[in-house]
């Protein structure tokens, strides 16, 4: 099997890298890489992002052909694929980061800041946070209900369709934290620095 | 509900630890990663490297110690000392580090801290301000606290916030190794200023002082070196202390 870490100047994924290797051993192949011809042979795709939604999906749209690379993968494929932070929130149909910018359109929604309370909670949401599982997901596999992952981010993904919903985790206010719809899996909190519980969210996607 | 956070730190010179923990079950009591996968197994939230390397050819270790590093700890790394530009940021997250820490430049070139956050994003930008009381008000220290800016601390924080910091690491001159506790007071106005997490070091002595750092101070996590170092607290017992005392931490 082999699983891909989507390449696409992003910002720092050494961590991600390093704990899908740390992950994998070497039962599993992993590649980091921006080659269409490489990510349409996978059988997994990872799509991490950092910096700004606008940022992502500029860094996105800068290599040619890779989102339309990416909608054959998960959409017409339906391959697995799992988004992590702003690469989960790219999966909404639009983000207002810096400026109204289109995302990828594969769950409906929208990505907005979250609501401090005038203040009252600190941006960005950075730590530990608990996550309530609201779906079976075979991605939470043996992880327990309220378990700490670590988050860091100042907007939140809000899908139309709740059922899309897989985690929540309370800030100011209900924080959507994970989704999966058919074959694409996100998280909102990073997996790659939530320690050992995290490496058995990437064991899962893995073992999917 | 959001933990407050417990970073031990540590500080690191061409590549060794200098002070550290000193358990006998260490093969090699300098080796930074070796300490850091034990603060990190011992349920740290985050770990910190300081990196007090005084020359320049011996710069580059940073580098291998935090690769190494973020290989073996899964928990977020935030490397400091000595970090000048774009490119030093850029070399430190490619090497692994999850946050950068900039101190002495922020203060000489404060575009090093709207440019680096918009090119890599405020979550991985960590302002570190040393200040020192003078007065009624705070000043801004640079250069390890050797030299004074004569910036006032509280408009700094702020103009840091508004220039892209997506978190501040405040350091109490007067306290830095005294062991006698944060300057809470310095850490409540800083953190009421701004909205973004802060992170308050210098003094810590003894658990109650991460207590006070945390409901005295505001601060969203609190740092400590030398408490974590030769054993006084283990991070758990710091954990379990501070739960005991009704401060929400991941244990």
């Amino acid at each position: 099997m082999k699983v891909t870490i989507v390449d696409y100047n992003s910002g720092n994924i050494s961590s991600v890298i390093n704990s899908f290797e740390e992950v994998a051993k070497n039962k599993v192949n992993i590649e980091v890489t921006s080659d269409l011809g490489k990510i349409k042979s996978s059988d997994k795709l990872v799509l991490p992002g950092q910096g700004s939604f606008k940022s992502c999906v500029d860094a996105l749209n800068k290599i040619d052909g890779l989102t339309e690379a990416l909608n054959e993968f998960a959409i017409n494929n339906k391959k697995l694929l799992l988004g992590i932070c702003v690469g989960l929130q790219m999966f909404a149909d639009v983000g207002y980061e810096e400026t109204e910018t289109k995302g990828l359109g594969w769950i409906s929604g929208k990505v907005s800041k979250i609501d401090n309370q005038n203040g009252k909670f600190k941006l960005p949401h950075i730590g530990w946070n608990q996550i309530n599982i609201v779906k079976d997901s075979k991605l939470f596999r043996d992880i327990e209900n309220n378990s700490h992952m670590y988050f860091v981010h100042s907007y939140e993904f809000v899908p139309n369709d709740k059922n899309v919903i897989s985690a929540t985790t309370d800030y100011s206010s209900n924080i959507v934290c994970s989704v999966e719809k058919e074959n694409i899996f996100g998280t909102q909190f990073h997996p790659e620095k939530s320690d050992k519980i995290g490496l058995k969210i990437i064991d899962n996607f893995i073992n999917l | 509900m959001l933990k407050n956070r417990i970073i031990p730190c540590l500080d690191v010179k061409n590549g060794r630890v200098v002070k550290g923990i000193n358990f006998v079950e260490l093969k090699d009591a300098g080796d930074p990663v070796e300490q850091a996968k034990i603060y990190s197994d011992g349920g740290a939230d985050e770990i910190c490297f300081l990196d007090i390397t005084a020359s320049n050819e011996n710069r580059d270790t940073i580098y291998d110690v935090v690769e190494r590093t973020s290989k073996n700890c899964f928990v977020p790394l935030t490397v400091g000392g000595g970090v000048r530009s774009i490119d030093d940021i850029n070399k430190l997250l490619n090497c692994g580090a999850d946050k950068v820490s900039i101190n002495t430049a922020a203060v000489e070139n404060p575009k090093v801290v709207l440019d680096s956050s918009k090119k890599f994003g405020s979550q991985c930008i960590v302002v570190a301000i040393d200040a020192k009381k003078n007065g009624d008000k705070w000043e801004i220290f640079t250069h390890g606290g050797r030299n004074n800016s004569g910036l006032d601390a509280l408009e700094y924080a702020k103009k840091m916030e508004d220039s892209g910091a997506g978190e501040l690491l405040v350091t109490s001159m007067d306290r830095d190794g005294t062991q006698i506790g944060y300057d809470v007071d310095l850490m409540n106005k800083i953190a009421s200023k701004v909205n973004i997490p802060l992170i308050a070091s210098g003094g810590v002595g003894n658990l109650d002082h991460l207590v006070d750092g945390i409901k005295l101070g505001n601060a969203s996590a609190v740092l400590a070196a030398s408490i974590f170092h030769y054993g006084k607290h283990s991070v758990r017992e710091a954990k379990e202390y501070l739960d005991s005392k009704g401060i929400p931490v991941r244990v």
